[in-house]
């Protein structure tokens, strides 16, 4: 992407395209439980992503021949609304969300205790309704909001970023335009309180003292996501315990 | 004060006190669910929503929903399924139930009040019917999450003695969630409206004491 390098600037005077600071997160939005027939559920706005993430179970399995006996089994669906993107998307599963939905599932994994209801299923369900780059990592932060609300034991909770490379410079949480004419780009999940990274790829190229940086930059920015999954979490039940509050 | 925590919210260091909800990391107690903290006795994480996961002794509420012989399949609003043998029916008749029989006993859609005899490793679970097993005509069933139940029965029964007796209703809450309502039309209704409410305001406290400002207001 030289050529395009040169079309688009993607920082002028120190600011990224959208006003940001280089180790600036897109404004983050975090409401739980708003489906109810779900178990649980999560909607999470990272900038112009918008995510609805629902857990149904543990359930019953089924085929029956994909139970596992000794465990759960965690599915996950990474789905992209046809709206989601300027250009009609085909719906349906492509290569991309199937791969998606495969890197998502496994970053839950080190997380989610499945001894704990063997031969059943929990489905995790995150369907991108507007998507602005990353947003496999958007879906990460409401499913794991999303399965906590489900009420599923787990050990900790997934938080998740991406960082990339524009213009030569090293910067967190990349918008559409940046990804598409940037260098390149980094999602990251992680466990914020172990600093356990669960999923990590990339596309394009960084130079060793980058990706450093940039992982640096994403293990910070997962640490302030968990706080305000933590805090959605809490919030949700706080507020009604403050009613009730003086009368005990 | 209640105290809400996450997946993986640090709670204590007494790592010997560490009970349900919790995992131990290092010698430090950790949350495993979403939910509250209870330490009176043990550190445990009491949840505020999930599946219900039977265990022996549990008394539920379950619904006949397949009849393959000898067994009853009943839902158990779990995602495991119980079964029901036949013979735990005729225990004390000295008959047999044939098969294709079997529906005359006990048919789909049937509700029973059984107890859960034994959940092996498979988590096959096997139910034993109570005496008084049948869920008659009349009467609600409404199901509530398992979570809530505690909270529904209330410290040493108070919370469901003061419905039954301010309903004057009787009121069966079974393990799994479902709860068994039967009285006149009126009192139902109001208990069930006030089940329902306690679901809702479960985490809250001074619940006992809205609860029963509420009956009042409403009876006068």
């Amino acid at each position: 992407m030289k050529e395009g390098e040169k079309e688009i600037e993607l920082i002028k005077k120190g600011k990224r395209l959208d006003g940001r600071g280089f180790e600036e997160l897109r404004p983050i939005k975090i409401e739980v439980g708003v489906l109810k027939r779900a178990d649980g559920s999560c909607y999470f706005e990272m900038g112009d992503n918008k995510v609805m993430a629902a857990v149904y179970g543990p359930r019953e399995m089924h085929p029956r021949h994909f139970q596992d006996a000794k465990m759960a089994v965690v599915k996950y669906r990474y789905n992209m609304a046809p709206f989601s993107v300027d250009d009609r998307k085909r719906p349906g599963p492509d290569r991309r969300s199937v791969e998606i939905s495969k890197v998502s599932r496994e970053a839950f994994d080190p997380v989610i205790i499945k001894e704990y209801y063997p031969k059943t299923a929990i489905d995790v369900y995150v369907e991108i309704l507007q998507s602005d780059a990353g947003t496999r990592t958007a879906g990460i932060n409401a499913a794991s909001v999303a399965l906590a609300d489900a009420g599923i034991p787990m050990k900790d909770m997934v938080s998740s970023v991406a960082v990339g490379k524009i213009g030569g410079e090293v910067v967190l949480d990349l918008s559409g335009m940046e990804d598409n004419y940037g260098e390149a780009d980094m999602p990251v999940a992680m466990v914020a309180r172990t600093n356990t990274i669960t999923l990590l790829q990339m596309d394009g190229n960084f130079k060793k003292e980058e990706f450093e940086r940039g992982l640096k930059l994403a293990m910070d920015a997962c640490h302030k996501i968990y706080e305000l999954q933590r805090t959605a979490l809490i919030e949700r039940y706080s507020k009604s315990v403050g009613e009730g509050e003086g009368e005990e | 004060m209640y105290k809400v925590v996450v997946p993986g919210d640090f709670i204590s260091e007494e790592a010997n006190r560490a009970g349900e909800g919790t995992y131990v990391e290092e010698g430090k107690v950790y949350a495993m669910k979403y939910g509250i903290v209870d330490d009176r006795e043990e550190i445990k994480v009491v949840a505020l929503s999930g599946k219900y996961v039977p265990t022996k002794g549990d008394v539920v509420i379950g619904e006949i929903v397949e009849i393959s012989f000898p067994y009853w399949i009943v839902d158990i609003a779990s995602p495991y399924e119980a079964r029901l043998h036949t013979s735990e029916f005729t225990r004390n008749e000295r008959e047999k139930i044939e098969f294709g029989s079997m529906g005359k006993y006990l048919d789909l859609g049937d509700l029973i009040v059984a107890k859960v005899m034994n959940v092996d490793a498979m988590m096959r679970v096997d139910l034993a019917l109570k005496d008084e097993f049948k869920i008659g005509e009349g009467g609600r069933l409404i199901e509530i999450s398992h979570t809530k139940v505690p909270r529904l029965i209330g410290r040493s029964g108070s919370m469901i003695r003061m419905l039954k007796e301010k309903c004057n209703c009787f009121i069966f809450i079974a393990k799994n969630g479902r709860v068994w309502i039967k009285g006149s039309e009126d009192e139902m209704n109001l208990a069930l409206q006030v089940v329902l409410m306690i679901e809702n305001e479960a985490h809250t406290s001074g619940l006992t004491d809205r609860v029963s400002y509420f009956l009042d207001s409403f009876k006068r």
